[in-house]
């Protein structure tokens, strides 16, 4: 065990932190129209440097380093103020599932734009019938000539009213079992018959979108993997889900630890209570436990493991816990903590968005209740659950809502 | 980077699991458990001795194995998963680490060779009464190469033949003899021994020069990452256990594992777990470089793997149902030592205080 860079590691981090000081603080005196403009030309300088999907081959314009050298610049990066989430679903799940699919030509026409940020990806897996359920997807494919229609609705898709391009997962046979009658297909997300319509959420946010299909072409040349055969196609895009999602972000220990040095209690700064010191503490071994445990998966990639479900912990841990700290900092604002209005509040009211998109958190990639059949059938080998559909033709079983 | 046991490690890891599995099955716990007169497995200590564990972490110019503290904690994780019913904690980890924290040439010429070889038993003599262990609550004294006061509970205080005992001023060594008398008390883990000692004028060296209160934390960080792998190890069992009578019970026509109820009772065991293991490894890394993060990583591990074998070792119980309430199932003996291991080195509360006030040093503002 050793928590310390070793000296080609830390030569890697020195030559990161440089690399960043000098064009965070060039693209920083650049004038971008919003912040997608801005996300869109940092992600091109990182890919320039190599420093975009640092773990995939260069010839695929990839910086051809190890997992830990991709942690590493992460550490470096997350100390500059450059953090955009536009990229991320696309290049951890997206484009790997094109990469591993697709023929060359497609490979070549869409790897490098969406690696320097020209173009962006979404994931169209989740249905109003098919969440925890994904392989419950009605929104169907119908054969015809060299294209396929596609009808139905797709929903929850992050970030779809910004991206250009996705991949879609689709049934092409009713008469199978749910789970072999999909196929996976990559689509332009401006194709006649798309309607995308932003999903108002309790959070008052926009993230998520609605996707409508009426008769949209695609054709069959965009399919990935084999008719009939896109769960196993999807199992290889939610695989790298569990690498690019989960954790970081949102309220933490450090911030609720100054909000009580400044917080006037009842007998004193709240950081004085021994009650929130008790808890405090807990917050803390959870994130410390969470953050090693990442590292632990680190190691497990870098000695050539693949990272099981087992890293499915994580996103239980950091959404509830960032919903019961940020509830615990509100609570501690007593009755000020109604307020919502960032110019009246601690952090421009970072706990009161704590609450507000904690109940999202717990269920967006997977519910609690899901990753906790995760562990326990797959790492735990417990029974799965009784399943009533897994035999019968798709056509044939009960709907309810 | 490297956030895992190495090959060879893994390697004294898994052979330790095998040695401990043929030398210290639920029989061996049990009979220490069922006979008041004995405090420990003898047999037990003696091969443990053998396979120069006691020495694991201690210097080979002191008789030891000159390992690193990660092995020390391998083996501790191994001992926790066999729920050992033997001195190894206070020997090893308390005494043992004492000795070389703050111990004078001479004194660790004494007493770390017959420590390694297993001819010495260590007990670490640190409360008086109900509550946190404080400069308040101290009041054994010493003066003029004497100690007096009385100290209870002390874990193997009985059995011990060497004791490091916290008086008003720092810590002293006291051997067993004249002066000290011990008697034994019934406690929550019968499977550990544990004792009321009583100083009468004890012949009494000092150990090193640090104040009382700061000695004992120093050792109590080094015992909390040992400790942790050894709460880490018997929670892992009691994981293991519950799974596997979970796959063997059916009720209402089927497996009992296989009810949401039970899995996901099994997967917050689980979660508990790893978040204890990664704490766990965080600490052994700062115990074995001697990093300025190993009270705050002590302390974040203490209380993570303190939190994870008291959840795994009732709810593992609760799998098992009636059977587990039972004096012959097994289940018990873990709910015994997650009691005798959590308060052993000083409460979870009082590791979760330590723990803020390292973060507020840590972020001063």
């Amino acid at each position: 065990m050793d928590f310390n860079d070793t000296p080609e590691e830390a030569a890697y981090r020195a030559a990161a932190r440089a690399w960043l000081e000098t064009n965070v603080a060039e693209h920083k005196a650049i004038a971008h129209a919003d912040d997608m403009a801005a996300a869109k030309s940092w992600q091109a300088r990182k890919a320039a440097a190599g420093y975009a999907q640092i773990t995939w081959p260069k010839e695929w314009g990839g910086g051809g380093g190890t997992p830990i050298q991709s942690v590493i610049f992460g550490q470096e990066e997350a100390k500059f103020p450059v953090q955009y989430g536009y990229f991320t679903i696309g290049l951890g799940m997206c484009v790997p599932t094109v990469m591993a699919f697709a023929d060359d030509a497609t490979k070549r026409r869409f790897v490098g734009p969406a690696l320097r940020g020209e173009e962006i990806w979404s994931q169209l897996f989740s249905e109003p019938a098919g969440g925890s359920d994904v392989a419950a997807i009605r929104t169907r494919a119908v054969r015809d000539g060299s294209d396929w229609v596609v009808n139905g609705q797709k929903v929850w898709t992050s970030g779809a009213h910004y991206s250009d391009f996705g991949i879609v997962l689709v049934r092409t046979n009713i008469d199978l079992p749910k789970h072999k009658g999909l196929t996976m297909f990559w689509l332009d997300l401006r194709a006649p018959g798309i309607e995308i319509r932003p999903i108002h959420q309790m959070s008052g946010g926009s993230n998520f979108n609605e996707i409508y299909f009426t008769d949209v072409r695609i054709p069959d040349a965009q399919r990935l993997g084999a008719v009939d055969d896109g769960w196993k196609v999807a199992l290889v895009t939610l695989m790298n889900e569990r690498l690019a999602v989960g954790g970081g972000g949102g309220a933490g220990p450090k911030d609720i630890l100054a909000l009580a040095r400044e917080l006037d209690a009842a007998d004193g700064p709240l950081i004085r209570d021994p009650a929130f010191r008790q808890r405090l503490a807990d917050w803390y071994v959870q994130a410390e436990g969470l953050r090693n445990t990442r590292m632990r998966t680190i190691t497990a990639l870098s000695r050539g493991q693949t990272p099981g479900p087992e890293s499915s912990i994580g996103k239980i841990i950091a959404a509830n816990q960032l919903q019961d700290l940020g509830n615990a900092a509100v609570e501690a604002e007593d009755q000020y903590g109604i307020i919502n209005d960032p110019a009246l509040l601690p952090l421009k009211g970072l706990f009161q968005s704590a609450v507000m998109n904690g109940p999202g958190l717990r269920i967006a990639g997977g519910t609690d209740e899901i990753l906790k059949n995760i562990i326990a059938e797959r790492v735990l080998g417990l029974p799965g659950e009784i399943r009533v559909d897994k035999d019968a033709a798709f056509k044939d079983l009960p709907v309810g809502r | 980077m490297n956030f895992d046991y190495s090959d060879e490690q893994k390697m004294l890891k898994e052979e330790a699991r095998r040695f401990l599995a043929a030398k210290c099955d639920a029989s061996v716990v049990r009979g220490v458990l069922d006979d008041p007169a004995r405090g420990y497995d003898e047999t037990l200590w003696r091969a443990v001795a053998e396979q120069g564990w006691l020495g694991a972490a201690i210097p080979e110019g002191y008789g030891g194995l000159g390992l690193g503290h990660v092995e020390l904690c391998a083996l501790a994780e191994e001992l926790g998963r066999a729920c050992a019913p033997i001195p190894f904690a206070s020997t090893v980890y308390f005494v043992a680490e004492a000795l070389m924290l703050f111990g004078a040439e001479a004194q660790k010429q004494k007493w770390l060779p017959r420590i390694a070889a297993g001819e010495c038993i260590g007990a670490f003599a640190t409360s008086e009464g109900k509550g946190p262990v404080t400069a308040r609550s101290i009041r054994t004294t010493a003066s003029g190469g004497t100690l007096s006061g009385e100290k209870i509970p002390v874990t193997d205080g009985d059995v011990a033949d060497l004791i490091v005992v916290l008086a008003k001023d720092g810590l002293y060594l006291v051997e067993k003899g004249a002066g000290v008398s011990a008697e034994t008390l019934k406690t929550l883990d019968p499977t550990r021994s544990a004792a009321r000692l009583i100083f009468d004028a004890a012949p009494a060296e000092r150990l090193g020069d640090e104040d009382g209160i700061a000695a004992m934390q120093a050792v109590f960080d080094r015992a909390a990452v040992l400790l942790a792998f050894e709460q880490l190890g018997g929670a892992d069992r009691c994981l293991d256990m519950a799974k596997a009578y979970a796959l063997d019970r059916y009720a209402f026509g089927r497996q009992i594992a296989g009810y949401q109820a039970i899995k996901h009772k099994l997967a917050d065991i689980y979660v508990k777990n790893e978040i204890a293991r990664s704490n766990a490894y965080y600490g052994a890394w700062a115990l074995n470089t001697a990093a300025a993060e190993l009270p705050l990583a002590a302390a974040t591990a203490r209380v993570a793997a303190s939190d994870a074998f008291w959840f795994a070792s009732k709810e593992n119980i609760q799998t098992h149902g009636g059977i587990g309430f039972t004096w012959e199932a097994d289940p018990h003996l873990y709910y015994r030592r997650s009691r005798q291991l959590s308060l052993v080195a000083g409460a979870p509360a009082t590791w979760r205080e330590r723990l803020v006030s390292q973060l507020e040093t840590r972020n001063a503002a």
